[in-house]
């Protein structure tokens, strides 16, 4: 029987996920700088601190209230297009959270991800966000159909997560502001991407150990 | 009542201004419009959770044309939706027509009284004149 998903491991996600964007922010800020309007890093850290201090004044438990929380928080006060992308995604996975064990976190990571594809009606390809949430949705599922562990499992939807990252670099934007740079816009990995990659890595880490 | 009317925009004071502008074409009439415009710091951007607020507080009972400005400023309009009441969902339309000109057509057609379907038309409708009048004269359809 698999262990159940807890309020307190989604916190625990979320509060990594604030820490690593907190140390890559100026990284991202660089990315969207040279494809967007250079403030991915600085929106998201801003949101996604808010986001943390929002689960420490509410302590909600139940799961489904905690990615609620983390959602209003992040449409809140993020500003910019991740804002509505995240909260949708946060949004979503909230209402598709069933019974809290890995095959219902996965279930609720794939509709927060096809949240993100209706909101932005962006496609794999696009060079986006998806491009990596896509990839590690995939090989989440094909690691617990296996049978293999949460833990390992999310390992696994990590690596696939920033494989599919760095295949943002040669793809020419189709969404958001650097569709505008069209041509240009290839050679540089993208920045949506590059921050759902450390969403995924937060959520390998702060579940490591679970079956 | 008249239709509600909601400007979203990634600046207070560009949706302010926009408010300023179509209310001059109606003197003395009342008209619900509501702003939800900048981030919560009072910069620019857009908050999908203000954004279902003032749905909700122009609408009356027969709903709201919401009009914005780019970007995520469609995108949080859109997310906006999942916030509200379903009652008052049923009743939001988002307008694709441009900001200022579509404000002022759907604020002249909502003050008179119209469905909200006309006044998103209307709202469709706004850069009409601009084009007719650019293209020397010759019809140019809406949208």
């Amino acid at each position: 029987m698999a262990d159940a998903v807890h309020g307190a491991d989604l916190t625990a996600w979320v509060q990594e996920f604030a820490r690593l964007v907190h140390e890559q922010r100026d990284v991202l800020t660089e990315l969207d700088a040279a494809i967007g309007d250079a403030d991915h890093g600085t929106n998201l850290d801003r949101g996604l601190a808010a986001a943390v201090s929002a689960l420490a004044a509410e302590s909600p438990t139940d799961p489904a209230a905690v990615l609620k929380t983390v959602a209003t928080t992040l449409i809140r006060t993020v500003g910019g297009a991740s804002g509505p992308l995240y909260g949708t995604f946060f949004l979503r996975a909230s209402g598709a959270l069933g019974e809290g064990d890995g095959a219902a976190l996965a279930a609720a990571l794939r509709a927060g991800v096809e949240g993100i594809a209706a909101r932005g009606k962006a496609e794999p390809g696009d060079k986006t966000m998806l491009d990596a949430l896509g990839p590690a949705c995939d090989a989440l599922d094909e690691a617990l159909a296996d049978g293999r562990p949460l833990d390992v499992a999310l390992r696994a939807a990590a690596e696939g997560a920033a494989r599919g990252r760095d295949a943002t670099v040669p793809m020419v934007a189709r969404k958001g502001r650097a569709s505008y740079l069209g041509e240009r816009s290839a050679g540089h990995q993208d920045p949506g991407a590059t921050s759902a990659t450390l969403l995924m890595e937060a959520a390998s880490t702060a579940l490591a150990g679970r079956s | 009542m008249p239709v509600g009317l909601v400007v979203v925009s990634h600046s207070r004071a560009l949706a302010d201004a926009a408010v300023v502008l179509a209310r001059g074409m109606l003197p003395g009439r009342e008209l619900a419009v509501e702003v939800a415009a900048g981030d919560v710091d009072g910069g620019l951007g857009t908050d999908a959770t203000a954004i279902a607020a003032a749905m909700t507080a122009a609408d009356s009972g027969d709903g709201v044309v919401v009009l914005m400005d780019l970007g995520s400023a469609v995108l949080s309009a859109e997310t906006a939706l999942e916030l509200v009441d379903d009652d008052v969902r049923e009743r939001v339309v988002l307008s694709p027509a441009p900001l200022v000109e579509g404000l002022v057509g759907a604020a002249v057609t909502a003050a008179a009284g119209a469905a909200r379907t006309q006044v998103a038309a209307e709202a469709l409708r706004g850069l009409a004149p601009k084009q007719a009048h650019l293209s020397g004269g010759q019809a140019v359809g809406g949208g």
